[in-house]
């Protein structure tokens, strides 16, 4: 299979002691979510799969993504798009940079700032370009988390706990745009996280370590 | 490493060039021409550094010399420097192009032979020089033989604010019953400092009843003997000192700030002129005074010299002579200026030039060169070094 | 490609910087401690300098100074900000004096010194403004109180400059102690506020503070331009004497000068060695007290005084710049009159040239070395992040090593050795001497903030296709534009304090603020040095304002920045 993110054979282990271990292939459009208690090391996959694993952890096996091998490629240039719990815009720049921020390079001022229009207008923010991000409320904050990732054009999604600071009302609301923008551009999707019913959601492939 | 050695060979020195010959005038200010002369005088006294700086001023107009005054705390750095870079083998641009000098520091340069010379007899402005009547060949007895220049007349003085203390003093034993009576309210700088190292040698002069003694080298023998009665009168003035002796003001020039607040009434000076000046400056209340004592007081000249290593000979001796030109004199003699003796001979100037120190208000506080009397000799340096080497034994590190 | 090579030696690069002149200028004091000194045709190894230097009549008591200012100064300005903290963190005085402390800390030595000095002198401010109504003083009083035989003038004036220094430390440690819910949870257990945080926050606080407190023994036994203004001279401290001897014509000084320096480190290590062991005997005692489970009855009356104890010395150093402010401007001022006859400008007119001169070379050699030292940090800090090339918890003691070994022992030594290999005095040699002191400072504002920075961010980035410049050049810099800005006017309030590095160094041809002022308070001109001194303090306060200033100005319109 060429498509879609898989992991072969990963094993990390910290200081000799095994960690996790994984093998699992997401073919596009699906999700694998992967369960347990904190501390289990789930955010540590995220880390081998970004490229981020801190030195002190040891990982064995392969990252696959559309066909290529990326387990030794730089960060930034293995496509893998991340949303954390926290919406983590830059807050030096206004929602509309944040968003041209994720936008490839290339393309005159008018085309980046029509994009970037465009992607605020489909969930809903229209006119906030101008805005600090700090100004916005926590559901306008994952939007645009949301549409500055998606904006960067990745081969693969990965959720780091992305809903569980969200209250309950907005967190499904949420939850459901994610998925449905994943679904929408056909990327495999990863997802940790502790809550049972982002689980459900998913509709995936349920992985759940540390037992 | 190759840049290294392309490096090294970047900073090694240019072949030393021949030293300039001070006899051919028009050469030495051709030579002098774009020099920067880095003149190294102690730079605590703000009236001196702005007349450095004037001097900094009149030597780019008519010479084309940019002067640079670096202000020591202590000549002594001076010394040290260049005595490190001979250590170091710089031997031809160093640091230091022109010291303002005398003493023990013009002695151990001398003797080290570390300074440029003889230059000073072969300036042009050396002709209108008093050789007869000041004491500018001889530096603390040490023959200067042509190696500084002189540059100002110094002379003690005491310096008495009337308010609190109307009357004169004779001699340094009045001086001594006086502060008996008048507790904490005179001082004198901290030896090794220059001035204050002149009082010790000034109560000596005065108390001895033959100085001439103090004409020869100070040695093993004769020290002791010669300076009993010094250190039995420092041990009966010490505690009637200012602060009781516990602290001493670290020059001349801050014993003015004490004397305006009240804190002292008596203090001391060698520049006959410069309570006049600082009067003038609001350092000084109108009501100062000055006095030397019946027998006279101990007087000497302010030299400049030139380091052997100096890269800019020309331009220093350019300076030189300009400090010894009647309009650098009257300048300095002007109390609102300066307020130093000058070193130059009247009879030898042209009329203009006399007019020039004519015009000068002495100013109130200032004796004239009847007034200041008997010029009594320095002792041999070699005194001052022992003496002040004894005082900081004494008094320096025991209260 | 070159870049990438050249980051991971960014780290080796700060160490040589910051290391290398001060082991070359131990190196060139100990040869001619034991009297080596070729050039001068003096051949090794003897010990007469050190016979010489044990025959100073002075030197019982110049030790005994050095020690006792260094130690006192420590000691009470730590307790100070203990006590302080323990009893009002978080408290709204609190926060007052923190607002009053942190300007402070930028205030140069010397010009606290000299404010502090026309402040408390028999004929200073604060006698003037009681005489002759209080005090019936119509001349000054002749009391010894500046440059006392104790040197508790000069303690003093060590104090009001080293409290708001360790409160910004120990605030900056509160952060990592946990220490709110410490305190809550002893004083609900009964405890007071004092003795709670005392018992429970301190020892955690004590150890990251610890070697910043090195750092203040370590310069408070060693400290020349204070010790110069403020410091008895009958005999001086040990550090000016050094200084003295180093300038002395008569070369065999230099050997005794050189003999002081090593006695000098000797002093330095030995009382950090005694300050050690008065940590665990601290320690063992505080355990007894904790066991006992007193709950603090005196806690209010400590608490008190430790706030008008931090309060005066607050108010002692903004008084001394008021007093320095008014002879600027004085015409004749004399005693016992509360303020001048008349006001000028004259002054300024007459010193202003000169200062702005200075304040070019101050500003040049300032801001170029803190420049390179923020750039070596970031470079440090950036290959620690990317590489994870950290300094060991061990090595970070070498950054605090160049503040902990005196000036005095290792300067004179790099003066001769610098000579020795041809380089020429000057501004350049000036600005790596500087650079050993503003490094650390610099790495240690920065370090932290540089450290806390959310790396999600960069990972975040990251996943949005930006390079790892990119990260460092677009997110990570421009978000930590304020502890950057701060770190830098940390640099420059060093650089510009600097005064033994630039005068021994200098050669006497480099003319900074802080050389002209100190050479100047030997000619007791108050005016001039009042000039001098305001401007010293101008130099570095105004990098302060602006780091403060330009990211609120900057990030107007971004909230997730403002307290960031």
């Amino acid at each position: 299979m060429d498509k879609g993110l898989a992991l072969r054979d990963v094993t990390i282990t910290k200081g000799g002691v095994p960690l996790l271990s994984v093998s699992h292939a997401i073919a596009p459009g699906e999700v694998l979510t992967v369960m347990g208690p904190s501390g289990v090391g789930k955010s540590t996959l995220l880390a081998f799969i970004t490229g981020t694993l801190a030195g002190d952890f040891l990982a064995t096996g392969e990252v696959w993504l559309d066909g290529q091998n990326i387990t030794h490629a730089a960060p930034h240039q293995r496509r893998v798009g991340i949303l954390f719990q926290d919406d983590l815009l830059f807050p030096h720049l206004s929602v509309g940079a944040n968003l041209a921020f994720g936008l490839q390079p290339g393309g005159s001022a008018e085309a980046r700032k029509a994009k970037v229009d465009e992607a605020l207008e489909e969930v809903g923010l229209s006119g906030f370009a101008a805005r600090d991000p700090a100004t916005l409320s926590g559901g306008q904050k994952a939007r645009v988390a949301l549409m500055r990732m998606l904006l960067s054009e990745p081969c693969g999604l990965l959720l780091d706990e992305p809903f569980s600071r969200l209250d309950a009302e907005l967190r499904a609301q949420v939850r459901e745009m994610v998925f449905d923008r994943a679904r929408a551009r056909a990327l495999p999707v990863l997802m940790v996280t502790h809550d049972a019913e982002d689980a459900q959601a998913a509709g995936g492939v349920i992985v759940t370590l540390g037992d | 490493m190759k840049h290294l050695a392309i490096l090294a060979a970047l900073l090694a020195p240019v072949p030393a060039l021949a030293d300039i010959d001070p006899s051919n005038w028009d050469a030495v200010t051709a030579e002098a021409q774009g020099q920067t002369v880095f003149w190294n005088a102690w730079g605590g006294s703000t009236t001196t550094n702005d007349f450095i700086a004037w001097v900094g001023e009149r030597v780019m107009e008519e010479y084309g010399v940019t002067l640079e005054h670096v202000k020591l705390t202590d000549t002594a750095d001076a010394v040290t420097r260049v005595l490190s870079e001979k250590q170091a083998g710089e031997d031809d641009d160093g640091a230091i192009d022109m010291i303002w000098i005398n003493g023990a520091n013009f002695a151990s340069m001398k003797e080290a032979d570390l300074l440029f010379g003889p230059y000073a007899e072969q300036l042009p402005n050396w002709a209108l020089v008093d050789v007869e009547g000041k004491t500018v060949q001889t530096d603390f007895t040490v023959p200067t033989e042509g190696y500084e220049s002189p540059w100002a007349m110094a002379q003690v003085v005491f310096v008495h604010d009337t308010a609190d203390m109307p009357e004169r003093l004779g001699s340094m034993q009045a001086l001594l019953e006086w502060t008996q009576a008048n507790p904490g309210r005179f001082s004198y700088p901290q030896p090794p400092d220059f001035l204050g190292t002149t009082f010790l040698k000034q109560v000596l002069v005065d108390i001895l009843p033959d100085p001439s003694v103090l004409a020869v080298p100070a040695t093993d023998e004769n020290y002791a003997d010669i300076t009993a009665p010094l250190w039995a009168y420092m041990d009966e003035l010490t505690p009637n000192l200012w602060r009781e002796g516990k602290a001493y003001p670290p020059t001349g020039t801050a014993m003015f700030p004490l004397i305006a607040d009240g804190e002292l009434d008596l203090s001391i000076s060698f520049s006959p002129g410069a309570a006049s000046t600082a009067i003038a400056n609001n350092e000084l209340p109108p009501s100062v005074r000055t006095f030397v004592l019946d027998k006279g007081t101990i007087g000497n000249a302010s030299f400049v010299a030139v380091p052997y290593n100096s890269g800019s000979k020309a331009g220093a001796m350019v300076v030189a002579n300009f400090l010894m030109s009647p309009e650098a004199q009257a300048r300095a003699q002007d109390p609102a200026i300066l307020g130093y003796g000058t070193v130059l001979n009247m009879d030898a100037l042209s009329d203009d030039d006399r007019a020039l120190f004519d015009a000068l208000e002495l100013g109130v506080a200032t004796l004239t060169p009847a007034e200041l009397g008997t010029v009594q000799d320095e002792p041999h340096p070699s005194w001052a070094t022992r003496i002040a080497d004894d005082w900081v034994t004494r008094y320096g590190v025991s209260q | 490609m070159n870049r990438r090579r050249f980051l991971p030696v960014l780290p080796i690069l700060t160490l040589l910087a910051m290391l290398g002149p001060v082991a070359a200028g131990l190196w060139g004091t100990v040869l001619p401690a034991f009297g080596h000194l070729p050039a001068a045709g003096l051949a090794g190894p003897s010990l007469d300098p050190f016979r010489d230097l044990f025959n100073w009549p002075g030197l019982p008591r110049a030790v005994m100074l050095s020690l006792s200012t260094g130690v006192l100064a420590t000691g009470i300005s730590l307790a100070i900000v203990v006590l302080v903290t323990a009893g009002w963190s978080g408290t709204r005085p609190f926060r007052a004096l923190e607002r009053l402390l942190s300007p402070l800390l930028s205030v140069p030595h010397a010009a606290a010194a000299f404010g502090l000095a026309f402040l408390i002198a028999p004929s200073g401010w604060l006698s003037r403004l009681v005489s002759p109504g209080l005090t019936g003083w119509a001349r000054p009083p002749d009391i010894l109180i500046v440059q006392d035989s104790w040197g508790l003038t000069m303690t003093a004036g060590l104090i009001i400059k080293e409290v708001p220094f360790l409160l910004l430390i120990t605030l900056a440690a509160l952060g990592q102690a946990d220490a709110q819910r410490s305190t809550t949870i002893a004083q609900a257990l009964g405890y007071g506020r004092v003795t709670g945080w005392l018992k429970t926050v301190f020892p955690r606080v004590y150890a990251q503070i610890r070697p910043p407190v090195y750092v203040v023994l370590a310069y408070s036994m060693s400290v020349v331009d204070v010790a110069v203004i403020l410091g008895p001279n009958t005999p001086p401290p040990l550090s000016v004497q050094i200084v003295k001897w180093m300038s002395d014509p008569d070369l065999a000084m230099r050997l005794e000068a050189a003999a002081g320096a090593l006695l000098q480190l000797g002093l330095v290590v030995g009382a950090l060695l005694l300050w050690r062991i008065g940590e665990v005997v601290v320690a063992s005692l505080g355990r007894r007290w904790i066991a006992k489970g007193s709950r603090g009855r005196f806690d209010a009356v400590v608490a008190q005084t430790a706030l008008v104890a931090g309060g005066f010395s607050a108010v002692i150093v903004l008084l001394g710049l008021v007093v320095l402010t008014i002879w600027s401007f004085a015409g004749f001022w004399g005693f016992p009159d509360a303020f001048p006859d008349g006001w000028t400008l004259r002054n300024w007119m007459r010193f202003g040239p000169g200062t702005l001169e200075a304040l070019g070379e101050t500003a040049l050699i300032a801001g170029t070395v803190a420049l390179v030292a923020l750039i070596l940090t970031i470079g440090c800090l950036e290959a620690e992040y990317r590489y994870g090339l950290s300094f060991s918890q061990r090595a970070v003691w070498l950054l605090y090593l160049p503040l902990l070994i005196p000036q005095t022992a290792f300067l004179p030594g790099l003066q001769t050795l610098m000579l020795n290999m041809g380089a020429d005095v000057g501004r350049l040699p000036v600005m790596l001497a500087h650079l050993v002191f503003v490094l650390p400072y610099v790495f240690l504002s920065l370090a932290d903030p540089f450290r806390a920075w959310d790396t999600r961010m960069g990972t975040i980035a990251a996943a949005l296709r930006a390079s790892p410049d990119g990260v460092l050049w677009r997110v990570r810099l421009p978000m930590l534009l304020r502890p950057i800005l701060t770190a830098l006017a940390v640099g420059l309030a060093v650089s510009v304090g600097q005064y033994l590095p630039t005068l021994l160094i200098g050669g006497g041809r480099v003319a900074t603020l802080t050389t002209e002022a100190v050479a100047l308070a030997s000619g007791g001109d108050r005016r001039a040095i009042a000039v001098y001194g305001l401007m010293q303090t101008g130099a570095a306060l105004v990098p302060f304002a602006l780091a403060l200033l330009l990211p609120a100005l900057v990030w107007r319109n971004r909230r997730g920045l403002r307290h960031g």
